[in-house]
Order: structure tokens, then C-alpha cells, then sequence
């Protein structure tokens, strides 16, 4: 087990709190970077998704997972992230402005959507953000001349500087790069008063306001940077799958965002690049075993079931998901032979005076 | 000038007369105590000033200038901290976290400084650090700086509580039974820090209490509220000794 003396505060402050994760962090990034010479085109395809589904999934979990406001319509953010980029590529703008903007443009809906949170809480605001999910969606499929409706829209390769990232490595590169400076930021952000300032909000509502803390301001910042990072992933979406349409960004794309931030572990950003992994992965998993199983088992509907099992059964047996699975895992070889199973066990919290809203 | 001041401060709910037309003046530097039996709109007042209940009627004014018509994270943008009777921590995050949110209101970074976590953030965060030790030492917090607020005794989270409320350093700090749900010698406890608020700290102090050993022992002066309207006020003793409060709280003799 290790123990860290500290003797400055910045010690606290620090990023990387000791060696070991400069190695580990360190170790993942020189795999992921070498991964374009080592893997084939497949697993590069998969590793594609699954770190633009990271990146979709740190923003919602920073809304979910840090201030505690649920959302069902972050495939609405994906889409509007994805069109934007789409149309402004059409138009022959260049990415490093057509990506901004259409983090930027996801942000402004995010604003606006971020407005009933102001006044609506747990499940009412859950059916506040899926109605907005089918009011994009349905905008999407109506407004024909802008997005060509159900016909869909076709996306070109990413292209910096008249340098075209066709290849799985160039596109690769630059869905790693984003993920990493994601993350850098949202640790930053975490890390900082506003970042507190989102806890404090998901925590303990009426707390936060009387340590000053403007609750409108900092529930409509929060839809906004996550709405954001959605519309990059949506961005990147478009250029992956190269080709979009309505039916891509369903009710049921936001319950699989959903469940990267479930699976992952809510309240840990470690959470969403693993769930993603895992919802990347776990369709491959189902193919795989549908030839081992009776052909009429093996139908379509099989992975609707197993993903719906898997979210209960975490619901039910982890709720702190995969990342607080490891964690417990950790703990129990750090502590050897001292774990207990209670260790993790949230304290219910006594005296919890009434809400005065 | 007036430090703090509260001028015919009421509300109802429906029919039912919560506060009605309270005024009472807190000086600068003093501990001025509420007392009154259950219901008699104490928590309520406190309310009120923390704008969570809009006011029916009257005014508050910190250093003459009015508080009535802002919102909720404004009061402590001003200065004015508070407990609450029945606490209410961030459960979730470590005693240093929670004090940490106390220093929201000296945040000067911009978002993209932020994101960007540049010196002058981490200098702030450093600057907030500092403060906030200086409050773990004077409540010796020190052993629980980084357990969870969740799995704490109630004596030590009524503590944490106070911490948070003085980390946002106020000028006006208001306590809502700060003695409620603690034992003989936490209550001793409290009191020697109320007093060390006040004399080292010089902040000036709002207190809602039931235990009057610790009102007397602390309170410059007291008000006494009944049904929501003020009965006595003045030093700890004259307020005991006022024949309303007696009754109030005993009874009429038959």
C-alpha cells in the first residue's frame, strides 16, 4: 500500500498524485499511441468509437455524475453537434473552425435546454430533456432543405490542411488528441471553484446558494459545457460514420449515452471512458457468442435484452459501476487481508433536515 | 450607521401569522442570540434573511443598504454566512472539500482561466487552501481534513458546518442552533469558539439557541420571540428574568 506524505499544498492540487500514475497514465498513452501499427483496421475502428463515445460520455457525466442533473436528450446535443459539422464542412470551412463551431452552436442549445433545469428536478427534468430529444430529432427529419430530412447527409473525411485523415491512423490521432484535451480540461475544471461549485449543486442544493453560489448560472454553465463536448463527439460521429440521418439520433442513442455514464461509474470521469469501452465492446461480445447459441435466439432483439439486463444488474449489484468496481478491487489487494465489505457502503445520511425547496 | 438591521420583518403562510412585524438591531462585533419556545418563527427570521422565504412584509438592512428584493447566493456574496439547524453538508466530498466551497465568493478566475488551470488559478487555489487551514486549525479539524463528511459523527459534521460558514470569511455569520444534538462538552466546545469568533475573529454574530446555559454565557444580547413577535429584549439576565418569557415558556401561573 502506498502512502503519500505531503508537505505542500500543491500536492493536492497536482494532476498526477504520485509516480505510479505518471507510469500507468504514461504506459496507456504510449500503447494507444503505438496502437495505429500494432492493431488492424477493425479494432482501429472500434478504438474510433470508443473514444468518441468517451468524449460524449465526459460531458455527460459531468452533467449526470458531477451537478446532478439528469438528461435524456444528449443524442439531440450528438445530432446537433453532427449536422453542424456536416453542413459547415459543405460549405468548405475548414475543421479546426467547423469543430469549434459546432461545439460552440451545441453549447447555445444547451443553454437554452439548460433553462427548465432552473426549475424542474430529478425524473420531470429527465421527460423535459427526452421531449427536447424528439423535438430535434423530428426538426431534423422535417427541416429537408437544411439536412436533407431522412435522405440523411454525407460526410467527407476530416481534411487539416489539405491533408486528408482517410486513414484509420490520421483520424485516430486526432479523436485521441481531443479525448485527452477533454479530459485536461474537465480535471482543470474540477480542480477549480466552478467545478466545486457543480458538486455543491448535485450535493446539497440549498447549501450551495448560501455559500453563494449561483444556482441558475452554474446548472445552465453545466448543460452548456456538456452539451459541448457531446456536439465535438457528434462532430466526429459525422466524419466516423460518414453518413447521417434522424434515425441515428433517437430516444433510445440517449439511453445508450446514458448507459456509458451508468456502467462507467457516476461521479468518476474514469467512468465514461470506460463505459464507452464497454458499450463499444459489448455488441462484439453479443455477435460472438450469437454462433454458439440457437438461431432463433441469436435475432435481432438479443442485444436490446442483454443491455437492459447488464444496466439493471449494475443498478442493482454496482452502482458504483465499473470504475468503483476497480476501486473496490484495488482496495481490496491494497488493504490485504484487512477488507471489509462494508467499506464503500454509502453512510445513509441521518438528521437530513427537511428541503426547504 | 446601522450594522444590521431588521425593520417589521413578516410573513405568512396562509393564515397562519409565521413572523409578524419583528425589528431588532445587531451591533457590530456582538453576539446577538434569538431565543423563544418551538415555533415561535426563530429558524424562520433566518429564513427571511437568508432570502429563501420571500418577506411579506418589511425591510433588512445590511449597513443601511437593503437585502430584501436580491436572491439567495447574493446574501453571501455580501458576507453573510450561515449553519443550518439540522445541517447540511456535502455529504459526499471530504471535510477540506466542503470548506473549500465556503471560499466560493473570492473566486476571481474566469472559465477559460479554469479549463485552462493557469498560475494565476493555481495561486488562488493555493491562496483558498490557506484560508481554509487557517479555519481547520481553529476548530481543530485537523484529524478529519480528509474523511468524508458522510461517515462523520453529528458533533464533528455541527463542526464541519460551522468551518464551512467561517470559510467564506463573513462579516455577519448566523447560527442556527449551534448546539442542538451536542453533548455537554461539544456545547462547552462551541461556546469557547463563539466567544473566539467574536474577540479574535471579529465577526459579528446572529444566533438562534435553546440551551441557555450557552445564550447566556456568549449572547451580548437576546431577543425573545413568542409566536412570532418579539416579547423581551436585552441582556441575557433581563430577558430570563422578563415575566412574558416565563410565561411563554412555563405557562401562566393559575
Amino acid at each position: 500500500m502506498r502512502f503519500l506524505f505531503k508537505t505542500d499544498y500543491a500536492q493536492d492540487i497536482r494532476l498526477f498524485k504520485h509516480g505510479g500514475q505518471v507510469f500507468w497514465y504514461g504506459l496507456l498513452m504510449a500503447l494507444l499511441l503505438a496502437a495505429p501499427f500494432m492493431v488492424g483496421e477493425y479494432v482501429m475502428s472500434q478504438l474510433h468509437f470508443i473514444l468518441i463515445y468517451s468524449i460524449v460520455g465526459l460531458g455527460l457525466m459531468l452533467l449526470v455524475g458531477f451537478t446532478g442533473q439528469v438528461s435524456l436528450g444528449h443524442a439531440a446535443f450528438l445530432a446537433v453537434g453532427a449536422y453542424t459539422e456536416a453542413l459547415l464542412q459543405a460549405k468548405g470551412v475548414p475543421v479546426f473552425i467547423s469543430l469549434p463551431c459546432a461545439a460552440l452552436f451545441s453549447a447555445a442549445v444547451g443553454l437554452i435546454v439548460g433553462l427548465p433545469a432552473l426549475r424542474l428536478k430529478g425524473i420531470y427534468l429527465a421527460i423535459a430533456t427526452l421531449a427536447f430529444n424528439v423535438i430535434v430529432e423530428e426538426v431534423i427529419t422535417r427541416w429537408e432543405g437544411l439536412t436533407g430530412g431522412n435522405s440523411g447527409l454525407h460526410v467527407k473525411p476530416v481534411e487539416i490542411f489539405g491533408v486528408k485523415l482517410d486513414g484509420d491512423a490520421g483520424f485516430f490521432y486526432l479523436c485521441l488528441g481531443l479525448t485527452v484535451l477533454c479530459i485536461l480540461a474537465l480535471m482543470n475544471l474540477l480542480r477549480s471553484p466552478t467545478g466545486r461549485a457543480f458538486v455543491a449543486i448535485r450535493d446539497s442544493e440549498i447549501s450551495a446558494s448560501c455559500m453563494g453560489v449561483n444556482l441558475a448560472k452554474y446548472k445552465t454553465l453545466s448543460f452548456a459545457i456538456s452539451a459541448a463536448l457531446t456536439g465535438i463527439g457528434g462532430a466526429l460521429y459525422a466524419h466516423k460514420v460518414s453518413f447521417i440521418s434522424p434515425e441515428q439520433f433517437t430516444l433510445l442513442q440517449s439511453i445508450e449515452l446514458v448507459t456509458i455514464v451508468i456502467l462507467g461509474g457516476v461521479g468518476f470521469l474514469h467512468g465514461a471512458v470506460l463505459g464507452a469501452a464497454f458499450l463499444i465492446v459489448l455488441p462484439q461480445l453479443i455477435s460472438l457468442a450469437k454462433d454458439y447459441l440457437p438461431a432463433n435466439v441469436g435475432s435481432s432483439g438479443l442485444q436490446a435484452v442483454v443491455f437492459g439486463l447488464v444496466l439493471i444488474g449494475f443498478i442493482i449489484f454496482e452502482p458504483l459501476g465499473l470504475y468503483g468496481r476497480w476501486l473496490k478491487v484495488r482496495t481490496w489487494f491494497e488493504l490485504f487481508p484487512f477488507y471489509r465489505r462494508g467499506m464503500f457502503r454509502r453512510q445513509k445520511s441521518y438528521m437530513k433536515s427537511e428541503r426547504l425547496r | 450607521m446601522s450594522f444590521f438591521r431588521v425593520e417589521n420583518l413578516g410573513i405568512h403562510f396562509g393564515g397562519v401569522v409565521a413572523v409578524d412585524r419583528v425589528s431588532f438591531e445587531v451591533k457590530r462585533g456582538e453576539v446577538y442570540t434569538i431565543i423563544g419556545p418551538n415555533g415561535a418563527g426563530k429558524t424562520t427570521i433566518f429564513n427571511l434573511i437568508g432570502l429563501i422565504y420571500p418577506a411579506s412584509t418589511g425591510q433588512i438592512f445590511l449597513e443601511d443598504k437593503p437585502l430584501t428584493g436580491s436572491v439567495p447566493h447574493r446574501i453571501a456574496q455580501l458576507g453573510i454566512a450561515r449553519t443550518f439547524q439540522n445541517i447540511e453538508l456535502f455529504e459526499h466530498a471530504t471535510v477540506l472539500q466542503n470548506l473549500l466551497i465556503g471560499r466560493h465568493r473570492h473566486r476571481a478566475a474566469s472559465l477559460w482561466q479554469e479549463l485552462l488551470f493557469t498560475p494565476a488559478v493555481r495561486r488562488a487555489e493555493i491562496a483558498a487552501r490557506e484560508a481554509v487551514e487557517k479555519v481547520i486549525d481553529f476548530l481543530d479539524l485537523a484529524k478529519y481534513r480528509d474523511s468524508l463528511v458522510a461517515g462523520l459523527p453529528y458533533g464533528v459534521r455541527k463542526v464541519v458546518e460551522l468551518g464551512r460558514a467561517l470559510a467564506t470569511e463573513p462579516r455577519l455569520l448566523l447560527l442556527d442552533e449551534p448546539s442542538s444534538g451536542l453533548n455537554p462538552e461539544e456545547t462547552d466546545d462551541m461556546a469557547f469558539w463563539i466567544e473566539d469568533i467574536k474577540r479574535h475573529l471579529g465577526v459579528t454574530v446572529l444566533m438562534v439557541e435553546h440551551d441557555m446555559n450557552l445564550v447566556s454565557r456568549v449572547s451580548d444580547r437576546v431577543l425573545a420571540l413568542n409566536l412570532g413577535a418579539v416579547i423581551a429584549e436585552g441582556t441575557p439576565a433581563e430577558v430570563q428574568a422578563h415575566p412574558k418569557v416565563i410565561e411563554a415558556y412555563l405557562g401562566k401561573t393559575a
